[in-house]
């Protein structure tokens, strides 16, 4: 159990996939003006992730591993992600319409988010078993979650304060994040 | 690698069976052209336009939420494609209608005898046309021949007149006119023009504040289209039952008229026209664009808050008022006594711009105690506007004057009464001020019970700022006036009561800044004034003690003198998203003023969230209505021909000294009435830049 909490805990704060591995920075920067779509974004990642998660791991134990075709992993779990967030999109508009419109754009948007593809790898790099798999998937895009609501609140802070013409908007923003980043490097002594 | 190609092979074949075959499944209608828009688009998913994606994009616009021209990156070109699907010229959801903009036809002088071609733009050629004029209809008709409607034909005067009902805004008559007097705007564009020195403007029209079309609104009047005259105020002024009887109108200082006789009574006819609208019932249709999305946060529900919140909702945005008293008004609420301005009409104006919907009101909660920026921001405003006025009163520079019992500030004294609480004033009451609220403060007095009131002032009573008519009206009701004065000290009893007040009397010096000569009092000239009651109407400041609390982004909008420091073009502050206008954005002014700040203050917010150019264009027509300086040259007078002295029509007041006008709250000023209100609208001259009719023409 306390393997799992630790497991947990590495990949929500110490290797905070935005933060620390920089992967996902499109959306960090580009859903993170307003709290409500950073919330958004945050539910639909951790959605997306942990149904990839278990699908890659999945399709990596079924025909990739006893084939030995694990040289063309990164090209087969593009397809795969692309194929299953479609998919869900499309059930999702017919079925639960309320969670479609909830996660709106973000859906489609994060078919080919590297955070989603670098958690999926690293599933199989560190070669969890399926309960660490999953676990990973949902720890690693909460860590995602986290990052992108605290620079949201961040970011609704920094308009309202006066910034330099030259300095305004993405540009702060990367200056933020870049604080954040190296804030988040303290928890590097926690495991 | 057979085992690698076949894998890739087959898991393409089934991914792409499975979403085929779900697509089906599952499939779920939506308007066809969403997706013909979307194709139309970038397809970049930038967010640029607001929306989540390309896909959301396209639905707004097939809904009617968005205008066609929403993908920033895909620009004019996507623009134009997504207009074709949606069977509209881009750019306009709402109704495009052509104008024209010149009163001159037949009546304006000519420089030479053009025999050539009939055609405007032919005639253009030789020296930019016949016209004595350059910005003058030549009145060939070039705009008639060129709509394939039959929408436009030239009256009696030589212009073009455009049949409304037969226009669709195909905009052929503006490229044909080589002059730029069609205009074929749409509403939200007409709201958003500011004079320029390139318009056809009447002296009278440079000069109102708010920048309403006089000529044109007396012309309806005077073809008993009073209903027409009213949404033309409208279309500059939300508020002309309230203007049309406190606005000291500075347009008939201007009007052309007053060369030979006496100037038209433009305010008396806004009034007249609006009140007929509002008693007849008449139905108005005031257009409002397709919503944009925004919502804008307006701070204050004075008329500059009002003023502001019915042209952003026209210009399409969802706005919300945060008012600190119970009742919307501001100063002209609790600052204009009922005598001058009933609640009850100033309510039938509120009442209207509420009645566009889409208009929140919030009452009671006062910014920077109960919610701030901060809390705006949070709570999803684009954009804020602080109207919040100048409720604070200036200082008299007395000693004591705010603790001796007795003495009171005019905003004080004049919210009370406006809330229903009416200050307690003894039998001998005393003003000091020469403004419009001083005026206020003396009659309101007369109707509380005072049986002596006096007015204190430091110059004498022809430099007094408040209007004519009004002091004129504190005459009539049996004030003294004390002029040349400079109260000093006040005189009080055991128990800190005003019993008086002492003041040096003044003798006139040296001119100061103003042109006018500084009063100096005179040493050893000291007067005692018995007084039980002392109102301070000197002037009023802004209450920005937001600005100066430690915690909180607030403390970052900057104020001078109280005031909000914005660009008075724009009237954006530092804080890119926050704008003020009235009072609150300078000295405090004429309610006109006021209502046309709120308007220009309206186009800079829409300007700043639709990320167009906000500045204004370089042919801005400044016009300083005060000073009257800045007018376009050439376009005041200083002699005029062909007018015959007819004079103006006299204002229908209650009978001075009569109980209803001593003692009650009854509205002094009346209304005209129709037969005088088309005589004086036949009074008007129509100017133009520089033709008018005479009175030999008509």
């Amino acid at each position: 159990m306390g393997d799992y909490i630790l497991l947990a805990i590495g990949a929500i704060l110490v290797n905070n996939i935005l933060l620390i591995q920089y992967l996902g920075n499109c959306p960090f920067l580009g859903t993170s003006k307003k709290m409500d779509t950073a919330v958004g974004m945050a539910m639909a990642v951790v959605f997306v992730l942990a149904m990839a998660g278990i699908v890659t791991w999945i399709f990596e134990a079924v025909f990739l591993k006893p084939l030995g075709l694990e040289y063309i992993r990164t090209i087969v779990f593009i397809v795969v992600i692309a194929a299953l967030v479609q998919f869900v999109e499309i059930f999702l508009k017919k079925n639960i319409p309320a969670l479609y419109a909830g996660l709106g754009i973000f859906l489609p948007l994060i078919t080919t988010n590297c955070a989603v593809m670098g958690v999926c790898l690293i599933n199989i790099k560190e070669e969890y078993n399926f309960l660490e798999m999953f676990v990973s998937s949902l720890a690693y895009p909460a860590g995602f979650g986290l990052a992108l609501i605290l620079f949201a609140g961040l970011r609704e802070r920094i308009i309202i304060g006066r910034v330099p013409a030259p300095m305004q908007d993405v540009a702060i923003a990367l200056v933020t994040a870049g604080f954040m980043s190296l804030s988040f490097l303290g928890f590097k002594g926690m495991i | 690698m057979l085992e690698a190609l076949l894998l890739m092979l087959g898991l393409g074949g089934v991914c792409g069976t499975l979403l085929g075959i779900a697509s089906k499944v599952f499939y779920v209608w939506e308007d066809p052209r969403i997706a013909e828009v979307e194709n139309c688009m970038a397809g970049a998913n930038c967010g640029g336009c607001g929306f989540t994606g390309c896909g959301a994009c396209a639905a707004a616009i097939v809904e009617g939420r968005a205008p066609v021209s929403a993908c920033v990156v895909g620009g004019a070109t996507s623009a134009e494609k997504a207009a074709a699907i949606m069977g509209m010229e881009a750019g306009a959801a709402e109704a495009l209608t052509s104008e024209n903009t010149c009163t001159g036809g037949v009546r304006a002088s000519e420089k030479y005898y053009y025999m050539g071609v009939k055609d405007c733009r032919a005639a253009t050629l030789l020296y930019a046309g016949a016209k004595e004029c350059a910005v003058g209809c030549l009145g060939f008709g070039s705009c008639v021949k060129a709509c394939l409607f039959g929408a436009i034909e030239l009256g009696p005067e030589g212009t073009p007149v455009v049949d409304v009902e037969k226009c669709v805004g195909c905009g052929a008559c503006e490229n044909a006119c080589p002059k730029g007097i069609m205009q074929v705007q749409t509403p939200s564009q007409r709201i958003l023009h500011v004079n320029e020195v390139i318009d056809r403007l009447a002296p009278c029209r440079q000069t109102c504040p708010a920048e309403i079309n006089i000529p044109k609104y007396i012309h309806h009047i005077k073809n008993k289209e009073y209903d027409k005259a009213y949404l033309t105020i409208m279309e500059r002024n939300p508020m002309p039952l309230s203007t049309g009887r406190v606005c000291p109108h500075p347009c008939e200082d201007a009007c052309r008229r007053a060369l030979g006789d006496e100037p038209v009574s433009i305010n008396q006819l806004k009034r007249f026209c609006s009140d007929w609208v509002f008693n007849e019932g008449a139905q108005v249709k005031i257009p409002v664009a397709p919503d944009t999305g925004y919502r804008v946060a307006i701070v204050g529900g004075g008329p500059s808050g009002l003023s502001a919140a019915f042209y952003l909702r026209r210009l399409g945005h969802k706005v919300k008022i945060f008012e600190w008293l119970p009742k919307l008004g501001g100063m002209i609420y609790y600052g204009i006594p009922e005598y001058r301005l009933p609640k009850a009409i100033l309510y039938k104006d509120i009442q209207r711009i509420l009645d566009l919907g889409g208009i929140e009101v919030m009452t009671g909660v006062k910014f920077g105690v109960d919610f701030d920026l901060e809390s705006l921001v949070g709570g999803g405003f684009d954009a804020v506007i602080m109207t919040i006025g100048a409720m604070n009163h200036a200082s008299a520079r007395i000693p004591d004057e705010d603790k001796v019992k007795g003495v009171v500030p005019a905003t004080t004294f004049l919210r009370k009464q406006g809330l229903g609480d009416p200050y307690p004033i003894g039998k001998r009451v005393g003003v000091i001020g020469g403004g419009n609220v001083a005026m206020d403060c003396l009659r309101s007095s007369v109707r509380l019970g005072a049986e002596k009131v006096y007015c204190l002032y430091r110059r004498e009573v022809k430099d007094m700022p408040a209007n004519k008519v009004e002091i004129e009206a504190c005459h009539h009701e049996g004030i003294e006036f004390i002029t040349l004065c400079t109260p000093t000290k006040f005189v009080i009893d055991d128990e800190g009561n005003l019993t008086g007040i002492e003041y040096l009397k003044n003798e006139l010096g040296e001119p100061d800044a103003s042109g006018r000569q500084k009063p100096v009092p005179i040493k050893g000239s000291e007067t005692v004034l018995p007084l039980d009651n002392f109102i301070l109407a000197i002037g009023q400041t802004t209450d920005s003690a937001f600005a100066d609390q430690e915690k909180g982004s607030v403390t970052r909008i900057e104020t001078k003198k109280g005031s909000i420091v914005v660009n008075l073009d724009t009237h954006q502050s530092d804080i890119p998203y926050v704008f003020s206008s009235g009072d609150s954005a300078g000295p405090p002014g004429l309610l006109v003023a006021a209502i046309g700040g709120g308007r220009r203050a309206a186009r800079g917010i829409h300007k700043y969230l639709m990320g167009e150019e906000m500045a204004f264009p370089e042919t801005r027509l400044r016009v300083d209505s005060r000073r009257m300086t800045g007018h376009i040259p050439g376009t005041i007078f200083d002699s005029i021909e062909g007018i015959e002295k007819k004079g103006r029509i006299g204002q229908p007041e209650l009978e001075p000294g009569s109980y209803e006008r001593n003692h009650t709250y009854a509205e002094v000023d009346l209304t005209v009435t129709e037969e005088d209100a088309l005589k004086e609208a036949d009074r008007c001259m129509r100017c133009c830049l520089t033709c008018y009719n005479d009175d030999l023409v008509r």
